[in-house]
């Protein structure tokens, strides 16, 4: 399900099944859609980030055309907890590399996957960046 | 950095295109006429071989390179060297006047960074700067290719350094009356290009600069933001556009202009260090 902001229209509530991740998608080309993600944080329950919350930045490939500064985004994803991965959409190797790493993601969040679950799979991903 | 500005009136209100280039090995700042006798030749050989030619005209191409040594940062950096070329027809008497056709300089502006831990032999001066003919910038560009073994490339200027460069510049003091501070922006993903060009009177910007920079002289990505930010908060609110999701191509101010093909244009002497300080930043880090 993708949306362009949050929160989701309520009118819609019930019909609509148990969100189990988020992706935030940041465009480093558009200083507004970091601006678009920082405002939908806000509108996502707490609970969210254990684990079931990840920041994909798209568009990496081209260094040249970049409006964002690497370093706010890092930050961002620090203070919310949450791994943040790096994608370029334009290249289909790296376009479906990313889907099957969002799937496993998904899975892990929907409990599919015994013996992990989503905080613990978060906090293995963060001691392997600090290492 | 004391730069004589009648010396260095040459570089301004001309548009430069920039490239990056690695150092130079083996370059001897005592050999630059023999440099510029085997250039001379090179481009010579290479007009006979039916390169580089404007069809229907005769051109002598005399070449000349010469060192500014005002135009440099820190004692680390390598005087800037100068490369000319000029052409006198050969239909002309002798009397007429060599006129130049291109020119191009290197340049090091503090980049020490760059030239700290670099070994013998090698000299940096990795920000170049070309006006004229693209055929004449490849020919020399692939001459220094070849006798030095270095390696250029374009630089490009992504729209944040386009912010950094607008905030710096607008918050210059300029005395004479300067021109509107301009920023054109590109619109993405429609079937037909769409450029949007936002001016603001440039004592409007400094006085916006001026209330978001906290120390004199010093400038963070924080303060850019927020002067970017008011920016464009003040363009949607009155046409309902986020040029925050465009992609800004374009910055001019009164001091410089800069456009994110990595072309300048430098308008003021007084901050001609600071501009190709930025610059030479840029170019560093491009290298390594």
């Amino acid at each position: 399900h993708l949306a362009t902001s949050l929160p989701l229209p309520s009118e819609r509530d019930h019909l609509r099944p148990r969100i189990d991740m988020v992706v935030f998608m940041i465009d480093i080309k558009s200083k507004y859609s970091l601006k678009n993600v920082e405002t939908s944080l806000a509108h996502v329950d707490a609970s969210f980030f254990l684990g079931k919350v990840c920041f994909l930045v798209t568009g990496v490939g081209r260094v040249n055309a970049c409006s964002i500064e690497t370093n706010a985004i890092c930050k961002l994803a620090d203070t919310y907890c949450s791994p943040l991965l790096f994608c370029e959409l334009e290249l289909e190797g790296i376009r479906a590399a990313t889907a099957q790493r969002l799937l496993r993601m998904l899975k892990i969040c929907a409990g599919h996957i015994p013996g992990v679950s989503a905080l613990s799979f978060v906090l293995l991903m963060r001691s392997s960046n600090d290492d | 950095e004391n730069a004589d500005p009648q010396k260095t009136a040459f570089l301004l209100r001309k548009a430069w295109t920039l490239y990056s280039v690695t150092p130079l090995y083996g370059f001897c700042r005592g050999r630059l006429r023999d440099y510029s006798r085997l250039l001379s030749a090179f481009v010579a050989a290479e007009k006979q071989k039916g390169l580089a030619v404007e069809v229907g005209v005769e051109l002598d191409i005399k070449v000349a390179l010469s060192s500014l040594a005002e135009l440099r940062g820190s004692e680390l950096d390598q005087a800037a060297l100068l490369v000319q070329l000029s052409s006198r027809s050969k239909a002309s008497s002798r009397n007429s006047e060599d006129k130049l056709v291109w020119s191009g300089w290197f340049c090091s502006m503090f980049g020490d960074d760059l030239s700290e831990n670099m070994p013998e032999n090698f000299t940096c001066l990795p920000l170049f700067l070309t006006h004229g003919a693209e055929r004449y910038t490849s020919l020399v560009g692939s001459w220094f290719q070849k006798t030095f073994d270095c390696c250029f490339r374009r630089l490009a200027i992504s729209p944040l350094n386009l912010s950094w460069m607008v905030a710096m510049w607008a918050g210059c003091k300029l005395d004479r009356a300067a021109s509107a501070v301009e920023l054109v922006f590109s619109m993405p993903r429609l079937s037909q290009p769409l450029d949007i060009s936002y001016a603001i009177h440039p004592e409007d910007a400094k006085a916006l600069w001026d209330t978001v920079q906290k120390t004199p002289g010093e400038i963070t990505q924080g303060e850019v933001d927020v002067f970017m930010d008011c920016l464009y908060a003040h363009f949607h609110r009155h046409f309902k556009i986020h040029l925050s999701a465009a992609k800004l191509v374009k910055v001019s101010t009164g001091v410089a202009s800069a456009h994110c093909d990595g072309i300048v244009k430098i308008l003021h002497s007084q901050y001609l260090p600071g501009v190709l300080m930025l610059l030479t930043e840029l170019a560093v880090s491009q290298i390594q």
